[in-house]
């Protein structure tokens, strides 16, 4: 039987690993992924899981000893936030690169500088190109939810991929939450056992990890990579299915949100997602015809499923909590995919892009209300009045 | 070697035959050949024992330096370095002596440079 437990954002992950029992963790405690790190390491010390936890000296000795872990053939989990992440960079490429199906929970904060400890998504979108899947979770029962699943779908035979699983730092990994926690035997026999495809520890079949790779093979090697992306949308909607199935949940590629009859709508992840429903709401109960797109799915980014969900809106704005910079229009990073992904797919209608909450500047239901307000104007005009607002900056 | 491809080769840059760096030809990478003077040499097996790329060969029934593998050597001159009998010939003729001086056990000859 489940129950409904009150847990943090942070705390919600921990419980997820604390059932998945992963082989290795190796992490190091950075704001605000730090309860994770804290509760996981208490789960150890009660004999609670039989992980063996490394408390590792930087990211990047985490993200290596993951590596390394990985290669020998563990199921392996680690997490963090921004500087973590931005320290973790050269190893999170090899991760991907040598295919090895590491689950990591990144808590979004703002990359420095100047130095913050707040949510944006500045860390995550450093990574969208490292070959890493990317899932975003509105609140801490999304956040639980993704990293059980993101076990099956990194370690999938047809995947192989490391997955990172984003929830927003503090606005949902330090706010507590009704969370429903499934049976741990439960969540343990859905993540199953992990066979590894070449782990190192199987000394028979001696073998080598990391060599030189020039201009006769790496070409190749990138071209596997892009081949098990192309692998992960299906498999992620087959996990999710499973997964929706045992434990009675609603998980696809992306969440919309009174979509199916709208005129027009905003795009947006993680926390901000829940706020802008209850501005649907109270903008539908004026009778205007409004709603939601939530991605939960970023890295592989589903271009054509995204292009069908919003063909029928007159006008689409897209939040991001991150900015490209120097990218075409100075825009959002979520904003500039869609906006390619909609030109691709012939969905011609009115796009802007509002980048919002930096640093963890707060965002009010107020305030993406003047979003909803800018988007039904351009579905009337047939056009923007600005591709790009910096949402609530002071002049 | 042919090379194969993206379909057949195992993923992440895994190599899953032990061994086979032997198949990967890395002469050509070379500025500097090694050569040897096999008279000076007193089959020390200090140059096998540093080589870096397993590149010298030995007859080991008789324990005998028997020259380079130049299909692997890249021509690092650690071998060259570490010959005692090079450090003797320095220490004997000074040692601003060039690297292909006739006179050393292993000399580095500029490759392509006849000698
Ligand atoms: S030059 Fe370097 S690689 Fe070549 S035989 Fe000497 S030590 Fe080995
Ligand atoms: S180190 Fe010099 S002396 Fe010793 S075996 Fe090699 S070449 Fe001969």
């Amino acid at each position: 039987m489940s129950k409904y437990e009150a847990l943090t954002g942070d705390q919600a992950v921990a419980t997820a690993m604390r059932q998945i029992n992963p082989d290795v963790v190796a992490a190091y405690p950075i704001t605000p992924q730090t309860e994770t790190v804290e509760f996981f390491a208490e789960y150890v010390a009660d004999g609670l899981v039989t992980t063996d936890f490394i408390c590792v000296e930087s990211e990047h000795s985490a993200m290596s000893a993951c590596v390394g872990a990985s290669a020998a053939g563990a199921r392996v989990m680690t997490a963090t936030s921004a500087q973590g992440l931005a320290l973790m960079w050269e190893v999170v490429y090899i991760a991907a690169s040598y295919r090895c199906p590491i689950v990591m929970s990144l808590v979004n904060r703002a990359l420095s500088g100047p130095i913050n400890i707040h949510c944006d998504h500045s860390d995550v979108m450093g990574m969208r190109d490292s070959g890493w899947i990317i899932l975003f979770s509105e609140n801490g029962q999304e956040a639980y939810d993704n990293v059980i699943q993101a076990v099956r779908i990194a370690e999938h035979p047809d995947v192989l991929l490391p997955v990172v699983v984003c929830q927003d730092g503090f606005i949902t990994s330090h706010a507590m939450e009704r969370v429903e926690v499934y049976d741990d035997d439960a969540v343990k026999a859905f993540v199953g056992t992990y066979k590894p495809l070449y782990p190192l520890l199987d000394v028979d079949n001696p073998k080598t990890y990391g060599p030189l790779d020039f201009y006769d093979y790496y070409y190749e090697h990138k071209r596997q990579q892009v081949e098990a992306m192309e692998h992960a949308l299906p498999v992620i909607l087959e996990v999710a299915k499973e997964f929706n199935r045992k434990f009675g949940r609603n998980y696809g590629l992306f969440e919309p949100y009174r979509l199916d009859d709208a005129e027009v709508a905003v795009v947006v992840t993680n926390s901000t997602a829940g706020t802008a429903k209850v501005v649907v709401d109270d903008l539908r109960a004026q009778g205007l015809k409004v709603g939601l797109l939530k991605p939960r799915v970023f890295r592989p980014f589903p271009a054509k499923e995204l292009a069908d969900a919003l063909r029928h809106l007159k006008a689409v704005a897209v939040m991001d909590r991150s900015i490209a910079f120097g990218s075409m229009n100075n825009a959002g990073p979520l904003f500039l995919e869609l906006l390619a992904a909609l030109s691709l797919h012939d969905v011609r209608i009115p796009m802007a892009d509002y980048v919002f909450g930096l640093g963890g500047r707060d965002i009010k239901p107020s305030e993406i209300e003047t979003v909803y307000r800018d988007m039904l104007r351009a579905a009337e005009t047939g056009k923007v009045e600005r591709l790009v607002t910096y949402l609530s900056v002071r002049e | 070697m042919a090379l194969k491809g993206w379909k057949e080769l195992p993923i992440g840059g895994v190599i899953l035959e032990a061994g086979n760096a032997a198949e990967y030809r890395t002469g050509g990478w070379r500025a500097f050949r090694p050569v040897f003077g096999e008279a000076a040499c007193i089959h020390c097996f200090q140059c096998w024992l540093f080589c870096p790329d397993s590149s010298i060969l030995v007859d080991a029934e008789n324990e005998k330096m028997m020259g380079f593998d130049l299909e692997h050597c890249k021509g690092c001159g650690i071998c060259a370095s570490v010959c005692p009998v090079n450090a003797k010939v320095r220490r004997q003729v000074g040692d601003k002596i060039p690297r292909d001086d006739p006179r050393l056990c292993i000399r580095m000859v500029e490759e392509g440079k006849a000698e």
